[in-house]
């Protein structure tokens, strides 16, 4: 593994926004979180249980929090890459100036983001604005983005929700490929238990809101790891039944894949 | 609970040096057909004030060429050259003045709420307050200046363009901002490259209505209280019952409109909405 790996450290004590009568909703309450440099884990959680409200907390979007998140003892600056469940990419921007535009120096980076557009398939259209690429090519130009900062940190919140299986797949391939190749700390929420555990290093599960870690289970399958592999259908299978409370508010969600809307 | 997805679609590129944005966005000039059907209406329309001005054969509707030819008489003695020069001059400074004026006002109120609340009431007595007022009240306050004349303008001007500009900030899209937060862009970077983008179309609106209240504004402004002008001038003809005189001038001025719009807005339009293509 090259590039940077660090250590994150969460802990929230309490998070609470306005619901929308504007009473306050407490949204995570005594979540502590501890990631390993370069390790890869998932949260997963039943729809509503505070996964996006912690991605915001974590990245910076959401100061308004009891409790700190350290990265490498530092609050998290530059160098956090981010995915959100819709590509996000400027329509008005091309491909390549999409990727460019997070870039600290742009003309500098230039070289080294065509590289890993062109590497990840996107080299015919550089040019070419979002509004004219497919749903999976979007966030392939998305997962362009995070990277191209070489990311200490990698937050990504249901990236591949709403895309067909084949394409979704693909692009879990390519997640894990760029991780493996260039290293980062990655935090991956999803409410689909079977992506958490083709992918990640650990998964840790939370509970319905408010949110806190109730079990955080190291995943030991040999990489690679596909998401329709028979080593995770059984370990899906056999988590099912060894904590059904747990996974129960899961199964129920994973139902409704398009609508994984966390509150916030 | 969610924001629907198309929700950043109406907005547009802006263009920035330094920044590549190849000549490939732009489409290309506007198809022949599209050319000949603006030339057809405008032949209608000269084809019309022919007919008519033949059937009342008198002195207070010239004819087409009558008023062509005292345009070129009045070109040629530079006159008119002269005049129009002045208020262009006077349009274009009262048009960057409201506009940049109006924007700065239009994003503070669609992002603040208390600043909106705030200057709302304002915004409302500047949207009704008459032109003739402001107008008046400027020359009495400042003097028959040209800083009276282009403050007296851009007050009337202000008002639509924060309107505009107000609803384009209430219209950013949150998701996209987010982007940038995470990413930690500098609030310069924020700004040009994913605020303002997305108050183009809204800009352009503003752009278009402005310059057209601005052209209108200016010569009841000269008419009043300069001495120079295309507005001075009209007012001159109209001492001497001058058809063809005020005929002639409004025909540059509007010739001037078509030409800002075909050569400048249009043009500028395309480059920035290229994307959406």
């Amino acid at each position: 593994m090259t590039g940077p790996t660090e250590m994150l450290e969460i802990d929230i004590a309490r998070k609470r926004y306005p619901d929308r009568g504007g009473r306050p909703h407490l949204a995570l309450a005594d979540l502590r979180l501890s990631i390993g440099g370069g390790e890869f884990v998932c949260v997963v959680g039943p729809s509503g249980c505070g996964k996006t409200t912690l991605l915001n907390v974590v990245g910076g979007l959401d100061a308004d929090v009891d409790g700190r998140v350290l990265l490498d003892g530092k609050p998290p600056s530059a160098g956090v890459g981010f995915m959100f469940q819709e590509p996000r990419l400027m329509p008005w921007l091309t491909v390549l100036d999409n990727v460019l535009l997070v870039a600290p120096d742009p003309e500098a980076a230039r070289p080294h983001a065509r590289a890993l557009l062109e590497a990840m398939e996107l080299g015919d259209v550089l040019d070419a604005y979002p509004g004219r690429l497919s749903g999976g090519m979007q966030r392939r130009v998305a997962l362009a983005r995070a990277f191209s900062i070489d990311p200490g940190l990698l937050l990504m919140d249901e990236p591949f929700v709403s895309l067909d299986a084949p394409t979704a797949n693909r692009l879990r391939t390519m997640l894990v490929e760029l991780w493996q190749r260039r290293g980062a700390t990655v935090l991956f929420v999803t409410h689909d238990l079977r992506e958490a555990l083709a992918l990640g290093d650990r998964v840790c599960f939370l509970s319905g809101s408010p949110g806190r870690v109730v079990l955080d289970l190291p995943v030991g399958l040999p990489r690679p790891r596909a998401h329709d592999d028979e080593a995770v259908s059984t370990l899906y299978a056999e988590l099912m039944t060894r904590y059904p409370e747990i996974l129960a508010g899961l199964a129920a969600s994973a139902e409704d894949i398009e609508g994984g809307g966390d509150g916030r | 609970m969610k924001r629907p997805q198309n929700r950043s679609e109406p907005v547009a590129a802006l263009s920035l040096p330094g920044l590549r944005k190849g000549g490939k966005a732009t489409r290309p000039w506007v198809p022949g057909a599209d050319v000949s059907l603006r030339l057809a209406s405008l032949l209608a329309f000269v084809l019309l004030w022919q007919i008519l001005a033949a059937i009342l054969d008198s002195s207070l509707l010239p004819s087409p060429a009558a008023v062509f030819v005292r345009v070129a008489e009045e070109t040629a003695s530079l006159v008119l050259p002269q005049h129009l020069t002045i208020t262009l001059g006077r349009v274009v400074v009262s048009f960057l003045l409201a506009m940049a004026i109006g924007t700065a006002i239009g994003i503070a109120m669609g992002r603040w709420r208390r600043v909106d609340l705030f200057l709302d009431a304002w915004l409302v007595l500047g949207l009704n307050i008459p032109a003739l007022v402001t107008i008046i009240l400027c020359y009495v306050w400042f003097g028959l200046t040209d800083v009276a004349a282009i403050v007296a303008v851009a007050i009337n001007k202000i008002p639509t363009v924060v309107v505009m500009v107000r609803e384009g900030a209430r219209a950013i899209d949150p998701r996209l901002m987010q982007v940038a937060r995470a990413y930690r862009l500098s609030r310069w970077r924020t700004f040009t490259r994913v605020y303002l983008p997305q108050l183009v179309p809204y800009l352009m609106a503003a752009a278009r209505s402005g310059l057209s209240l601005i052209w209108k504004i200016v010569l009841v402004v000269e008419l009043l209280g300069r001495s120079n002008g295309v507005g001075f001038q009209l007012n001159v003809f109209f001492q001497f019952f001058d058809i063809s005189g005020i005929l002639a001038y409004t025909l540059v001025f509007a010739a001037v409109v078509l030409l800002v719009e075909a050569l400048l807005m249009r043009p500028l339009e395309r480059r920035l909405t290229g994307w959406r293509g």
